[in-house]
């Protein structure tokens, strides 16, 4: 007998999106300087979904100072317990309108409504949440008496996790006491935008919060301007160079989160369907869009046929296809651009001598679909091993002794995760001990939670987000 | 392909070879899959392929003949006025009723319809072995074609594994061709996911034709992890030995929800071949009136009243 699921496809009516965007600066949508606008489209599709504003400097500077003028005449002279009622009251709208937040997510980013309805929203509204908390407690967060805000941050945020990221960026600069100049990513703006409206909305004062959408020009027009005091980032390794070039020899600081190429290790004694699923959440989850995705699977060699097995035949369950459809497991790659660097990656390990295994799956025709992959036979030195993919592509390696893997996994310029599966808690806490990452996660996979700081060793970044060290990259203080 | 001899020492070298489970990866991966969206066509199928997979029961104290009688004119006929509906699984009795229920069957046209006895001094299991063996000889010469016997608890929780090997040996030859044996783990009061998965084991190991969940007495009964970690042991002892066990989750399955989510967990772990009666049952007594409501529903579009569907 056969169980084919029927189409269970998630309303969209639900979303309003309105036919053209204009910035948001100083608590209202105004127009642009240049008048330059772009599309951005539906990757599962290749429709249209909306025209958004490209800022220009001029329009980045308006926002600078309207952001600056906030922070002087209304968010500093707030109590901290003040600041937390706004944060408050945006979490909660966040969970009121949750439904509505993923779905547009979805549309605008590619990834199934399954994930941003279980994982980036209910995230989002929980990073507000817990940062609410903190507004007026920022004096025993150890990091000395009464620590100060920045004052105006400049937020650059990726593609990957739109709504999710900027919650991490935005709730932390409030809390805090700071205001915020932000840009999301130039394919994915429409959350952000939505998330301006839930500004006004929470009465939150003007100037607060300005959102400007735009291209890696408004991105370097932010990163340069004057007014701003403290950059934070995340995006590629090689845009985080340059922007650390620029801020360099000014007063600004800096926090950046970056790429990639976390090692998820598997010894012989992990329990392995509970590892099977770990390493399709590793790499499959959110098409691989993951800067601490376990895309390098390290596995012991007496049971990497064993595990391989498993792993190909829960494979062919991964759902791929429509992102709104509830029952997807994997949707859309999020743009062209990113399709073909996919592409290019799978072909250097193809070239390379690798051998590569995908499931049979019918990719739709419309839309940028890369199915779920992994390569074996793959050796330290190939490019799939060493270069962040951040795609739907599994590189397996193998090793013998517990202090092969160690040094497999450490041997990357990156350190952002890694994950340990062994059924042995002494394994456990040795090996988190010798990993040079900043995420370790033992027996699951990207987990998060905002109470846990996340962030990078080496080319993965510097600084952490979420938890109490999230906090002391929006503080001024004698603690770092 | 022989996994142990039977021998205590051989038993337990055999079962620490299982890989461990891990209680939160289980968890999340059985959470996940009741994400799953069945609607419309897949629905309506989904509903017929549960009720061809009940084991419509009734154990209680208080059953009589006449309790019984109309449990199997049921299992029969589930909806009197939709032909379409198809009969269920088995029906499952205690010992004593297997007689009255087959005779009942056989006379209602349902000759097709296996009668199961529970057996080995259900629901505990605290007898000896020569009582539990009267017991299973008793339901077989009865009628009964499924035996639903309890493993040894106590034997199992103790370490004495040989214990527990031998009797389900034992229960196993006396079934011989006669009937289906289906080995009821207790999962409730083994507790641990690594002793559901070793005891899922041991039962096929010494010849079960289905491993089961729960006796329906004890709380909590057929949990969706668990139903998860017993799919993957008769996947993975398919792996091993060729042979397809079945799987029989039983207790608290009460809602069309609840069923179905039982059949994207058979789907998505052992594979689409378990979605079939001889290797999938649902043991239940509320839930086919619930299935019975809800493919009212999809048929005509609208909620049916509880009285529209037969009581028993």
């Amino acid at each position: 007998m056969k169980f084919e699921y029927a189409p269970a496809p998630e309303s969209t009516a639900i979303v309003d999106i309105k036919p053209e965007y204009e910035l948001f600066i100083d608590g209202k949508f105004v127009a642009s300087k240049s008048g330059k606008k772009f599309e951005t489209i539906n990757p599962a599709n290749e429709k249209v979904l909306s025209r958004v504003t490209q800022a220009s400097a001029a329009d980045v500077d308006r926002a600078v100072k309207a952001a600056t003028e906030a922070y002087r005449k209304t968010w500093s002279k707030l109590s901290g317990a003040q600041r937390g009622k706004y944060l408050f009251r945006i979490a909660r709208i966040l969970q009121e309108r949750a439904r509505e937040f993923a779905v547009l997510e979805s549309m605008d980013n590619g990834k199934p409504i399954r994930e941003t309805r279980d994982t980036d929203i209910p995230l989002a509204a929980a990073h507000f949440f817990y940062h609410a908390g903190w507004a007026d407690k920022l004096d025993y967060a150890g990091l000395g008496d009464n620590p100060k805000p920045h004052g105006v941050v400049g937020q650059i945020i990726p593609w990957n996790f739109p709504m999710l990221m900027l919650a991490w960026k935005v709730a932390p600069a409030l809390a805090t006491g700071n205001t915020v100049v932000l840009k999301p990513a130039e394919t994915t703006p429409l959350t952000a935008l939505l998330f301006a409206e839930v500004c006004q909305q929470a009465d939150l004062p003007k100037g607060v919060v300005n959102i400007l959408t735009g291209d890696g020009l408004t991105g370097a027009a932010i990163v340069n301007h004057p007014g701003i005091n403290k950059i934070a980032f995340t995006g590629s390794t090689e845009v985080g160079k340059i922007i650390a070039k620029s801020v360099a020899g000014t007063k600004k600081a800096l926090t950046l989160e970056l790429g990639g190429k976390g090692a998820n290790i598997i010894f012989e004694d992990a329990p392995i369907d509970e590892t099977v699923e770990g390493i399709i959440n590793g790499i499959y989850f959110n098409q691989g869009h993951v800067c601490c995705a376990g895309s390098r699977l390290l596995v012991q060699e007496n049971i990497k046929d064993e595990l391989l097995e498993k792993l190909k035949r829960r494979m062919s369950l991964i759902r791929v296809g429509d992102p709104l459809d509830k029952n997807t497991d994997l949707g859309a790659i999020n743009s062209a651009a990113q399709l073909m660097k996919i592409r290019e990656m799978a072909e250097s390990g193809d070239a390379e001598g690798a051998e590569r295994w995908s499931p049979q799956c019918n990719l739709p025709e419309k839309g940028f679909w890369f199915p779920p992959t992994f390569f074996t036979g793959v050796s330290q030195a190939h490019r799939i091993a060493r270069e962040e993919i951040f795609g739907p592509v599994l590189s397996v390696i193998t090793f013998r002794t517990p202090s092969e893997a160690i040094e497999k996994a450490n041997n990357t310029p990156y350190g952002l995760s890694a994950g340990i599966w062994t059924d042995k808690g002494s394994r456990i806490l040795w090996s988190a001990q010798q990993l040079k990452a900043g995420v370790i996660w033992a027996n699951t996979f990207n987990k998060f939670d905002p109470a846990s700081p996340f962030g990078g060793y080496k080319e993965s970044g510097w600084g952490r987000e979420g938890g109490r060290h999230g906090l002391a990259a929006y503080l001024k203080g004698d603690f770092s | 392909m022989l996994l142990t001899d039977g021998s205590e020492s051989s038993i337990k070298s055999f079962l620490k070879t299982l890989s461990p489970v891990d209680q939160v990866g289980a968890e999340a991966r059985a959470a996940m899959l009741a994400t799953r969206s069945i609607k419309t066509s897949s629905k309506l199928w989904a509903i017929d392929t549960a009720i061809s997979m009940i084991d419509l029961t009734t154990l209680e104290g208080a059953d009589t003949p006449g309790k019984v009688k109309a449990l199997c004119t049921k299992a029969v006929r589930p909806d009197p006025t939709d032909n379409s509906v198809p009969h269920v699984g088995a029906v499952c009795v205690y010992n004593d009723m297997v007689k009255i229920a087959r005779e009942h069957l056989d006379n209602n046209g349902g000759k097709e319809i296996p009668v199961a006895a529970v057996s080995t001094a259900f629901p505990s299991g605290r007898a000896s072995l020569d009582v539990k063996k009267q017991d299973t000889e008793d339901a077989i010469a009865n009628g009964a074609t499924e035996i639903d016997m309890v493993i040894d608890r106590g034997a199992f929780l103790s370490g004495n594994l040989g214990k527990v090997f031998t009797e389900i040996v034992c229960i196993k030859e006396i079934c011989g061709d006669r009937a289906h044996l289906k080995v009821i783990l207790e999962t409730g009061e083994l507790v641990t996911y690594d002793n559901v998965r070793r005891a899922s084991f041991l039962a096929m190991a010494a010849g079960a034709d289905f491993i089961k969940t729960s006796t329906g007495k004890v709380s909590p009964a057929a949990t969706a992890p668990v139903v998860l970690v017993m799919l993957e042991a008769v996947r993975d002892y398919f792996q091993m030995t060729g042979q397809r066990i079945g799987v029989k989750p039983a207790g608290g399955i009460r809602t069309t929800k609840d069923a179905i989510k039982q059949l994207v967990l058979v789907n998505e772990t052992a594979g689409p071949e378990w979605l079939d009666p001889n290797l999938f049952r649902i043991g239940a007594s509320a839930l086919l009136n619930d299935l019975l409501m809800q493919r009212m529903k999809m048929k005509n579009g609208q909620y049916s009243g509880r009285n529209y569907v037969t009581l028993d």
